[in-house]
């Protein structure tokens, strides 16, 4: 059963946009977008630094009122979402309370919620049951990354917004938590996160939201975005051939060149592997690999920064 | 009312954890109460007050360290506020009101631990005074620090975790010299200004130990406009403070 999400029972971004003013003049941070996540969902948001994730990150937590649009959690403001422990998240400022156990943080974090998780439960998802006597100012980054993920729980939420959660683990904590994750996100909860882990959002969202300067500049299934951008790459070395040669190419999207190598990037890659070798057989080092979604993401957020320049 | 009690029980733990807390607001106003009254024991009517010195030292360095703990929740909240930690507490149903109760509850208790301490200390050094004026004396000294607990919050919201606790430090300085925590201010322009200033008032409580007068008009109104004023800072600059990025 999947919810309609026009019936309010997801999240909504409707038209938000946010400007701050600074000493050099204005800055708009979010010009306008919409999204909307269906319960159940898990939710990348991608984009370069300044592109607007963090404000609206802020934004749909309540911490920043909006200039312009509205923000539903569960069809109601994110306000009453908090209120009743509905949301739980992992800001990027990243630290936690001093002079405190772990297990003592978390149990005062829990007194302040109306049905909390059970203190140990949430040591055991957040892989801290080691670490419940240990004071929270002697953790390493990646086990205070972990406590944090833990706090986000510790009220039970449906919503949990994670703001570049992996950031200083190593990559066994990093496995751990999204394994985590995709329990979690069993029992019908929604995720929402922030990343510049590429490779995170392809391997665990359903979905990918990418930003750029303060817009969408694409929403879809992982695998619908590289298909945007053409969805292999062809790479080579082929000294001395014009850029708009290759371009010519059947299904060629993109070229770049480095050097001596040539980078194709193509919707239908062999079509256009075939044409390359009959108009240049002296062309080595051939590879032909998927594009990840860096590409996909370096190509759609180049194309608005060349919009934004226009 | 239950979320209040269970998070102050937590904040309490974790600041009589602290350990730098016990030699600023504990040890250090005992330890300069028994350098600077030990000398002058003897002397019953210090600098002209009518009042022994082991009296007007013990009110004197327990409004220092009174000040100096309630002040100590602005370094708090401070490093609170360099970790995030204060947004993260708006994404729970803390309220406002609770979280400022709180602060202020953990600044008193630190404060009554102080003032305990130097009234033992006081005893040690022959000060005897009856039952109800202790008692008098303490309630006007745990009034007396309500500006300052307000001022406590405003640092704490104001300024970033490395510029808190110089501040602190000038903050309780000033007000202990004006306020006549060193010698006595007994007249002249000092006094006029001195008067106008709540850490004089603190100060002014040792009378209270020899079953003289309490503050008078001026000296409830005085801590009275304080405790508005810095209150109502305090509240605008946690407000500002919710709203920045």
């Amino acid at each position: 059963m999947k919810p309609d999400p026009a019936n309010g029972n997801g999240i909504e971004l409707r038209g938000l946009k946010k400007t701050y003013g600074s000493p050099k003049g204005p800055v708009h941070a979010v010009r306008g977008i919409d999204v909307a996540v269906e319960p159940g969902e898990t939710v990348a948001l991608l984009g370069p630094n300044g592109a607007g994730k963090t404000t609206t990150v802020d934004m749909l937590l309540g911490l920043q009122q909006p200039d312009e649009g509205t923000v539903s959690v569960f069809g109601a403001p994110p306000g009453r979402a908090v209120q009743a422990g509905r949301i739980g998240a992992m800001l990027q400022t990243g630290g936690v309370l001093r002079d405190l156990n772990v297990r003592e943080l978390l149990a005062m974090m829990a007194s302040l919620f109306p049905k909390p998780l059970d203190v140990e439960e949430t040591l055991r998802l957040a892989k801290l049951d080691g670490l419940a006597d240990r004071r929270t100012e002697r953790l390493s980054g990646g086990e205070t990354q972990r406590l944090r993920f833990a706090v986000a729980l510790i009220s039970d939420p449906d919503l949990l917004v994670l703001d570049e959660p992996t950031v200083g683990m190593d990559v066994e904590a990093r496995r751990a938590f999204w394994s985590t994750v995709r329990e979690l996100s069993g029992t019908g909860k929604t995720f929402l996160f922030a990343t510049h882990y590429l490779e995170e959002a392809d391997a665990y969202a359903d979905r990918a939201v990418l930003m750029a300067r303060g817009r969408i500049v694409a929403d879809g299934p992982t695998t619908e975005i590289k298909a945007l951008v053409g969805s292999r790459t062809v790479r080579a070395t082929l000294d001395g051939i014009p850029i708009e040669a290759l371009e010519r190419l059947p299904g060629v999207t993109r070229v770049e060149r480095h050097g001596e190598a040539v980078l194709l990037a193509s919707s239908d890659s062999d079509q256009t592997l075939r044409a390359f070798l009959d108009a240049y057989p002296d062309a080595s080092d051939i590879e032909v690999r998927g594009a990840g979604l860096e590409e996909a993401f370096v190509q759609l957020t180049a194309d608005e920064q060349e919009e934004v320049a226009v | 009312m239950n979320d209040a009690l269970g998070y102050a029980r937590y904040e309490l733990l974790r600041t009589f954890r602290n350990k730098r807390l016990y030699i600023f607001s504990f040890a250090f106003p005992v330890v300069l109460y028994y350098a600077i009254a030990g000398p002058n024991r003897h002397e019953h009517n210090f600098g002209g007050t009518g009042i022994a010195a082991s009296v007007y030292f013990m009110v004197g360095l327990a409004a220092f360290g009174g000040m100096t703990a309630v002040l100590g929740s602005g370094a708090r909240i401070a490093a609170e506020r360099a970790v995030g930690w204060n947004r993260q507490l708006r994404l729970t149903p803390l309220s406002t009101r609770t979280y400022f109760r709180v602060k202020v509850l953990t600044a008193y208790a630190m404060a009554l631990v102080t003032l305990a301490l130097l009234f033992v200390a006081g005893l040690t050094m022959g000060v005897h005074l009856r039952a109800g004026n202790w008692l008098q004396m303490t309630i006007l000294m745990l009034v007396g620090l309500a500006p300052f607990a307000a001022i406590g919050i405003l640092l704490g919201h104001l300024l970033t975790a490395d510029s808190v606790g110089p501040a602190i430090g000038g903050v309780t300085a000033v007000f202990a010299l004006l306020g006549g925590v060193w010698f006595p201010i007994s007249h002249g322009a000092m006094r006029e200004i001195a008067e106008a200033i709540p850490s004089y008032w603190l100060v002014q409580a040792s009378h209270v130990g020899l079953g003289g007068s309490g503050w008078g008009a001026t000296g409830w109104f005085v801590v009275a406009a304080w405790t508005v004023v810095a209150a109502a800072a305090a509240r605008r600059a946690y407000a500002r403070d919710t709203e920045r990025v």
